[in-house]
Order: C-alpha cells, then sequence, then structure tokens
C-alpha cells in the first residue's frame, strides 16, 4: 500500500490541494478521482500560478472576435476570421526530441481546427543550448524533423520562424509553435457544451497508454532521471491528423454540431470537463465504449491518457449518425462515449459501475489559484561594455553572420514544406510571412519574436522591446497589427524570483500592448523551464498578426534594382548591452537590454506603413536584433546585388554599426525618402561588392559573394558533413 | 471551339494536400474546369485530363505511393491512359504513377536523406509532348521542389533507352536530390503519362515567385482542344 504522501507526490498535489479536494467531495477521492485533479489541476492545465496575472493583459480591441479562453483567439481581417495561438512543448521536446516537437505541432493545429478554421501557417520559436554540444544539436536536429515531419504530410506549411542559441536552454530547449488559420466570420466553433441531454462523440485515434501524465510532467522541474519520462511523451500520427482535420472540417461546414474541444492536455478528462463547464451542464462519460488501441487499459489510464489525434464533440440533437458517416469516408472512428446532463457534475461509468462522480466545476472552473510570492528580479544595468575592443568592423561582420545568432536558416527552413496550399507571398528569411487570402487583395502577415538574451537582463523590458520588434516587422510589409498571441517561458514559479520575473514581463507587455492598442487573444505559459535547479532566462515570445491591404504592393527583395538608395529610418541610442556583437564578437553576455521609447517606436512604424502603402519602398528591414550591418548584409543577399555606403556617424560607430536600438529601419527606395522621422541617406544599391566609407574611411569592402559563404555555412557544416 | 473548357479530374487519396492548391490553378489561374475525383471511386467524371497531385497518400509510411496505386481509381486511370487519355503525376502523383507501372523506375530518399523544399531551375528537354508544347525546348524554368523521396533510379539499359526516347522532359540545373542524369521529369513511352517532382501548381501566380509551370495545365488543355 502506498503512503498517502508518496501518492500526492506521484500525482503532483500537495496535501493542502488534497484536503481541498476532500472538501469538495465530502469524502476521500478515489484513485481516479485523484487521477483527475491532478491534471486538471496542473500547472499546464489550470494556470493556476499565472492566472491572476494574466488577468492585467489588454484584451480588447477593435479587430477582436474571440479573446483569451477558448482554444484560440480570432481577429477579423479583412471580412475573414484568423484563428491563432501559439503554445508550447517544451518538456516533451528535451525528452523525445523528434516526438516532442512533432506532438506540438500536432496539438496546435487541432486548436486551429476545433474552432472551425482552415490552418493556412505554423511558425515555430525555437531555442537551443549552444552548438558546440554534441547533446544540443541532436535536440535541435530531431526537433527540426519533428516539425517537418508533422507539417509537411498534414499540408500545412510552416512559413517562418525564429532559432536562437544560449547556455540555459541545453537543459530545456523551447519549442513554441504557433499556428493560423483562416474560417469566416459566421463559422467559429467553440468548446461549449450546449444543453443538457445531447451526444458526445469521441472521433479519432484509439486511446492508449502513452502520455499519461504529460500535463503534470509539464508542471515539474526535470531531475536527474529525466530519461525515465519518455513514456509520458506522446506518439504523433499526421497522416491521422490531416484526415481528422478534413471529416472535422466537414462536419462543421454541415452545421452537425454544437461544440467541440481536441483531446490535448489531460485528454478526455478536460475535454469534456472544459466544455460541460463553459455549457453550464454536467457530464457522463460511458468509458468501456472508448476506443482503444492497448488491451487491458483501466478507467484510470483511459481518463488521463493524452493519445493524439483526437476528438470530442458535442452533437447536434439527432446527428450522430451523420456525422459517424462522414468521419468513415475520411477512415476515422467516431463513437458515442457519453452525454451531456443537467446535474453538471463529471460522472464517469465502466461497464455500468460509477469509477468517479466530481463536480464539474471542481475539476475544470474552480482550480486553486495561487498568489504567488515573488521578488523583483536583478536588473542588469552594466553600461559600457568591451565594445571598443574590436575596431575591425569587416572582422566583426564576418563573425556575426556565420554565428549561430544571424547565420542563414535555410538549412531549417527548407525541410519544411512552406510553399503548400500557394499563399505563401514572402518566403521564410525575408522578413515577416506574408500569406494571400485567396480571392481577395488583401493578406495577412505574421511574426514570431523572442530574445532571451534580453529577458535575462531585464524580464520587463525585454516584454516591450518584443511586442515592439514584433510590430515593427509587420509595419517593414506595411501591415498594421490587429492581436497577439504569446508563449511564456519561465522557470519554477514556486521560486519567488522567477515569479518575480513573470510578474515584470506581464507589466511590460501591457504597458507595451496597452500603448499599441493591440489585444492579446490567448496564448500559453511554461513554467518549470528548470533543471537540477537551473532556469531558463524568462522568454516572452510574441507571435503577431498583421494586415496588408494589398499584397500586390508589398516591399520585397526582389524589388530593388540597381542604384536605388539605402536609407536609415530612426533613432540610434548607445545600445550594445545583450546584443548579438557582444556574444558574437567579443563572447560576452549580459548589459544594459536597448532603451525604448514607445512614441517614437510608434512614430517609426506609422512612417513605414504609410511609405510602403505610398508604394515608395522597394524593401524594408527591422535592425534588431545583429543591428544594422548585419542585417544589411543580409538584406543584400536576398536582394543579391552589392552596396557602396558613404556616411558619418554622430555615435560612437560601433553603437551605429552593430548596437540594438529599437525604433530604426532600413530601406531601399528609388530617389530621395521623406518621412517624419530622422531619416539618412547611407549609399546606393550597386555592383557585387558590400564597400563603406565610415566617418570619412574606408572600413569595409569585401565581395557579396564571400559574405554569403560565410553567412550560409554554419548549419549544413554542422549537420551535414 | 477555340473557348471549350478542358476538364480537369484532380484526384484525392487520403493524405493527399496539394489537391485544393492544383483544382485553384486550374480553375482560377488556367481559368479550365476541374472536378475532384476520390479515391474510392471508379468513374472519371468525364475528365479530360487527369492530374494526380502532391502529398502524402496514406501517409507514405510504407513507401511514398506504394499503398495509393491499389485505390479503385487508379484502375480507372490505367484504362484512361491506356486509351491515350493525358496524365499529369505531380510529387507524390508521380511516385504513384511509378508504382503502379505507369512509368518506370522508383523514388529514392534524397542524397541528403531530408526533405528539401525549395524553388530549383529546370531545363526543358523535350517541349513536344502535350504538357509541354507552351515551352521552348532547352527552356530555363523556375518551379519549387517539395519531398524527401525524390531521388530518380533506373536500371542503366533502361536509363539509356529513356534519354535515347526523349523521354526526359525536365531536368534539374543543380541536382538537388541524387536523381540519375538530373532527372526531374520523364514521360511514358505512349507521350500521354507526365510524371514530375517539381510543382508547377506553386510555380504559376507571380506573387508567388514564378509563373513557369502554369504552361504545364495550359499546354495540356490547349493539346486536347486541338486534339
Amino acid at each position: 500500500m502506498r503512503s498517502l504522501k508518496r501518492l500526492l507526490e506521484e500525482h503532483n498535489l500537495t496535501v493542502e490541494e488534497y484536503q481541498r479536494i476532500k472538501k469538495i467531495l465530502g469524502r476521500e477521492p478515489n484513485l481516479v478521482e485523484l487521477g483527475l485533479y491532478s491534471v486538471m489541476w496542473s500547472e499546464h492545465c489550470s494556470y493556476k500560478s499565472s492566472k491572476v496575472h494574466l488577468k492585467k493583459l489588454p484584451t480588447k480591441g477593435k479587430y477582436l472576435i474571440q479573446g483569451p479562453g477558448e482554444n484560440a483567439g480570432v481577429v477579423e481581417a479583412a471580412g475573414k476570421a484568423v484563428v491563432f495561438k501559439v503554445e508550447s512543448h517544451n518538456h516533451p521536446s528535451f525528452v523525445e526530441p523528434y516526438q516532442g516537437a512533432a506532438t506540438g505541432v500536432g496539438g496546435i493545429l487541432r486548436d486551429i481546427f476545433t474552432m472551425g478554421a482552415r490552418p493556412v501557417a505554423l511558425l515555430d520559436s525555437l531555442h537551443f543550448g549552444p552548438l558546440e554540444r554534441p547533446s544540443n544539436r541532436a535536440i535541435m536536429e530531431g526537433v527540426v524533423s519533428g516539425i517537418a515531419g508533422y507539417g509537411n504530410p498534414v499540408g500545412v506549411p510552416t512559413v517562418g520562424g525564429e532559432v536562437d542559441f544560449e547556455e540555459e536552454f541545453s537543459h530545456n530547449p523551447l519549442v513554441n509553435v504557433m499556428c493560423v488559420g483562416i474560417a469566416e466570420k459566421d463559422g467559429i466553433f467553440y468548446a461549449r457544451a450546449g444543453k443538457p441531454g445531447l451526444s458526445l462523440v469521441y472521433a479519432g485515434a484509439p486511446t492508449g497508454r502513452d502520455g499519461i501524465h504529460g500535463a503534470t510532467m509539464a508542471s515539474a522541474e526535470f531531475g536527474q532521471e529525466t530519461e525515465h519520462k519518455k513514456v509520458n511523451v506522446q506518439v504523433g500520427d499526421p497522416f491521422r491528423e490531416k484526415l481528422l482535420m478534413e471529416a472535422t472540417l466537414e462536419v462543421m461546414e454541415k452545421n452537425l454540431i454544437e461544440g467541440i474541444q481536441d483531446m490535448g492536455a489531460a485528454g478526455l478528462t478536460s475535454s469534456s470537463s472544459e466544455m460541460a463547464s463553459k455549457g453550464g451542464v454536467g457530464v457522463e462519460l460511458y468509458l468501456d465504449r472508448v476506443p482503444l488501441r492497448e488491451e487491458g487499459m483501466n478507467p484510470y489510464e483511459i481518463l488521463l491518457s493524452e493519445s493524439q489525434e483526437r476528438m470530442l464533440m458535442v452533437a447536434k440533437k439527432g446527428k450522430e449518425e451523420e456525422i459517424k458517416r462522414i468521419f468513415e469516408k475520411w477512415g476515422i472512428e467516431a463513437v458515442v462515449v457519453g452525454k451531456t446532463t443537467e446535474d453538471r457534475r463529471f460522472k464517469a461509468f465502466w461497464k455500468g459501475e460509477p469509477v468517479a462522480d466530481v463536480p464539474v466545476e471542481s475539476l475544470a472552473g474552480d482550480a486553486p489559484q495561487y498568489q504567488r510570492p515573488y521578488e523583483k528580479p536583478e536588473i542588469d544595468e552594466r553600461e559600457d561594455p568591451a565594445w571598443a575592443e574590436e575596431r575591425n568592423w569587416q572582422k566583426a561582420l564576418l563573425k556575426i553572420i556565420s554565428s549561430p545568432h544571424m547565420a542563414s536558416r535555410r538549412w531549417i527552413y527548407q525541410q519544411y514544406d512552406h510553399m503548400v496550399q500557394t499563399n505563401t507571398v514572402l518566403l521564410p528569411g525575408i522578413g515577416p510571412s506574408v500569406l494571400k487570402i485567396k480571392g481577395q487583395k488583401e493578406a495577412i502577415a505574421l511574426t514570431i519574436d523572442a530574445n532571451p538574451a534580453w529577458g535575462r537582463a531585464n524580464p520587463k523590458a525585454a516584454a516591450v522591446l518584443t511586442v515592439a520588434e514584433a510590430f515593427r516587422n509587420l509595419a517593414c510589409v506595411g501591415a498594421e497589427p490587429l492581436g497577439i498571441t504569446n508563449c511564456l517561458n519561465f522557470g519554477n514559479p514556486e521560486k519567488p524570483k522567477v515569479m518575480g520575473q513573470f510578474v515584470e514581463t506581464i507589466e511590460g507587455m501591457k504597458e507595451a500592448l496597452e500603448f499599441f492598442e493591440v489585444p492579446v487573444t490567448g496564448g500559453n505559459v511554461s513554467f518549470y523551464n528548470e533543471t537540477q535547479g537551473k532556469a531558463i532566462p524568462p522568454t516572452v515570445v510574441i507571435g503577431a498578426v498583421g494586415l496588408v491591404e494589398d499584397y500586390r504592393t508589398i516591399p520585397r527583395p526582389e524589388r530593388v534594382e540597381e542604384g536605388m538608395g539605402i536609407f536609415l529610418l530612426g533613432w540610434t541610442g548607445k545600445d550594445l548591452g545583450s546584443s548579438v556583437y557582444l556574444k558574437a564578437v567579443l563572447g560576452q553576455t549580459g548589459g544594459r537590454v536597448p532603451e525604448i521609447d514607445l512614441e517614437k517606436e510608434k512614430l517609426l512604424q506609422q512612417q513605414l506603413i504609410r511609405l510602403v502603402r505610398e508604394g515608395k519602398v522597394a524593401y524594408a528591414v527591422d535592425l534588431s536584433p545583429g543591428g544594422l550591418l548585419p542585417n544589411l548584409a543580409e538584406a543584400l543577399f536576398h536582394i543579391d546585388i552589392g552596396a557602396e555606403l558613404s556616411f558619418s556617424t554622430r555615435e560612437e560607430e560601433a553603437y551605429f554599426l552593430f548596437g540594438e536600438s529599437p525604433s530604426r529601419a532600413l530601406v531601399f527606395a528609388p530617389g530621395e525618402l521623406e518621412a517624419d522621422v530622422p531619416v539618412l541617406k547611407l549609399g546606393t544599391v550597386k555592383g557585387q561588392d558590400l564597400v563603406a566609407y565610415i566617418n570619412g574611411r574606408k572600413k569595409l569592402d569585401l565581395p557579396l559573394k564571400q559574405l554569403r559563404r560565410s553567412w550560409e555555412s554554419l548549419f549544413p557544416s554542422l549537420f551535414d558533413k | 471551339m477555340g473557348n471549350r473548357k478542358i476538364r480537369f479530374g484532380v484526384v484525392v487519396f487520403p493524405g493527399t494536400n496539394c489537391d485544393r492548391d492544383t483544382y485553384h490553378v486550374i480553375k482560377e489561374v488556367a481559368e479550365e474546369e476541374a472536378v475532384y475525383l476520390w479515391h474510392r471511386e471508379r468513374d472519371l467524371r468525364g475528365s479530360q485530363v487527369v492530374v494526380l497531385p502532391g502529398g502524402f497518400s496514406y501517409g507514405d509510411y510504407l513507401r511514398s505511393g506504394a499503398i495509393a496505386r491499389f485505390s479503385p481509381i487508379m484502375e480507372a486511370i490505367r484504362e484512361f491512359a491506356e486509351g491515350g487519355g493525358l496524365v499529369l503525376g505531380i510529387c507524390n502523383g508521380f511516385q504513384i504513377l511509378l508504382e503502379a507501372g505507369l512509368l518506370p523506375g522508383a523514388m529514392l530518399r534524397n542524397k541528403g536523406l531530408r526533405f528539401i523544399c525549395r524553388f530549383e531551375e529546370l531545363e526543358v528537354e523535350n517541349a513536344e509532348t502535350p504538357f509541354t508544347l507552351l515551352y521552348e525546348k532547352g527552356e530555363r524554368v523556375k518551379m519549387p521542389i517539395a519531398h524527401i523521396d525524390g531521388n530518380y533510379f533506373i536500371e542503366p539499359h533502361k536509363l539509356a533507352l529513356l534519354e535515347r526516347e526523349k523521354r526526359v522532359v525536365f531536368r534539374y540545373r543543380e541536382n538537388p536530390n541524387g536523381s540519375l542524369n538530373d532527372i526531374a521529369g520523364i514521360i511514358n513511352r505512349g507521350g500521354n503519362i507526365l510524371g514530375m517532382m517539381p510543382h508547377p501548381e506553386r510555380a504559376s501566380e507571380a506573387e508567388l515567385g514564378s509563373t513557369d509551370g502554369l504552361r504545364t495545365f495550359l499546354s495540356a488543355a490547349k493539346y486536347v482542344r486541338e486534339s
């Protein structure tokens, strides 16, 4: 007989939480019920540490259709509903990189098509430990092939993303996946059970033992025995997902269901109890009817399994058979496994015998919420890092563009099908993703951004800077932001220091979003990214959706011609702290993060959008991270013409060339450029070399070809030996 | 007579994922007629050209295209092709045609063992097929590839025969996957079944980076219209 203490430990519940369960039930819970509370009250499902803070974020906006609380957020764009969300699959991706990442893609796809939207794009934010270490290379290789191995067959293009490297991610890599879908405005479906007396239809893969307690695993630190957790990682089947998606979209189009929820974390338990909670009803589940993949599974396992590619639907009255026929056409099993009831209780039966009976609200609505103690994090304010040590800008540029932070990501994104669906107007690597909406001149622009180096130095400022950067990326294609989704990646929230980082991050996001008047539509919090007491740097990942008025006129490298001017717009500060330059050239981390003046930032973005919409911009790029020179070089690689630059700087050259001041952008345009922000002409698009005279002295003279080689070689040389 | 629309049948296997793209290009860009053909059907619904689009039929878990060839629709397609009907297999569609024996050879895993999605430059080797009559021989065209099994293999003597009979239709300028003789697309001896790894439907609208693929569909329509 296991002791209670041991049992609670295994279920990741505290003694206080156990007491609370006893009080709710008026008796001791049985093992099945304990399992239910364990998953539903896990950090992953209940947001018990974050909820009180997440409430502070702005969730209203003029384009908003659906804010947080559903499977995904929804904004209006060009008369359509754009459904989007980002989610983490960090813990599983460390334990089993390929399947962890693959099922992360699967899960977020289901969140989108569960809302009635056809997924049109995937983006990823990936963070790994340094690639010098083979274990980190293995994780990265597994994650990239997992994303490809799932996203490619499903037929949803992976159109963009970001990848970066910091020491702390060696034991806790970040795999955050964003999915975007498009639906008709009146075609959105919600995770609500409607009314009592309706059938619950289970559709998709049979239930196996995989992923039991996945949500609980994602709610605890890793120790040394993480290898043993492999059994907790689910296995993905993209082929089945594709069929499930087509069938689900078809039953929605034929209007056969009241509500729907995918069986993600905490599987059958969360999908049924959450729909019941939102619909104000109860549920009865007949577990012996659930299709099973393995013999001898018990109610506990069936309720907690996180097997992939499964959906739970509330059928419209009398539509059960029609639903089953559609799923059958797509080769997917669909079975009635329960019904909604009046009594607002969650009841599960096994061959007629009750095995669990608890109030629905106690699982889905009334999980404990904690105001965890927090302390203000230390802010790294160190000024004047040793930037002066390297004065050879040519050498510095080569080091930066060949470093993992800036090297070409082509090795990664060419493993992803980024063109399927024939909407991809801007290919990966060029700027934000721009996707057509067929039959319309409007398009959506997408970006996903994060900067853990900033987060490490100053969590609040990092949040402000990351939001600003995301919107600046959108402005480079003339897109106005409609809404964001976010993934907040942190260490153990039971530690006041980590909680302090979280609270500060929320403050920063709130400040920036309120200023730009853009809402959060949903997202995900991933805590416990911590191994043997070492936490990741606080990492806020922002996924933003913007509206392009006319995709035919967006700036793109192909529009740039020899003889066009190269202009720097905006303001340069003394912002080399925590920069790529410090890391890649001097091997240093830390230092004060860039200063940002939101008024200036907004002005710059407005001017960019105006210039683009007036057709005056051939191509525009954001300069952060990396700064002016590396981003200019990268732009030239896309343009495939050289440049001759000649300019003077008021600032120290290092700040100007490599500083990461926000509120700056590089613009390629014919003729002269006028804007209500400082404009400096740097030079002209010309020839096959990058030549620069800075403050009267020749500082750069390199063939573009040579630069390109340095930029392109890193990932192939590491992975394709 | 000259404006009569040609009907293209777009085959949908479970796991096909370029069906909607191909349908879209045929209907909205090429401005011809398009119908979907479900894999369990045996009726080609009056299709004058049959297209097997790209994707991962049946998940490609066994071998790319290995299971799709047993579908009922494949029998109808075989009959249609035997009667001289035009059949175009793109990417996974090409793999299915190989597995079904309608085209010779086999696809191996890419030489780098990774999935590759990118634009490739191709050379049109044969501009006299029904699918390439709007191209020039030797013309260089840009179309994307997106596959992990695109490394074309065939026995040496059959390869020599293919070359001799001018049945290599598209060749990569820079071989991305290890294909023998840089082969990107081949046609059957009857000249009515084309298989190609590059995706012409992804290169049919200027904003997507190339319109070079559109003429594959336009050529087929012109051929049918004029025959």
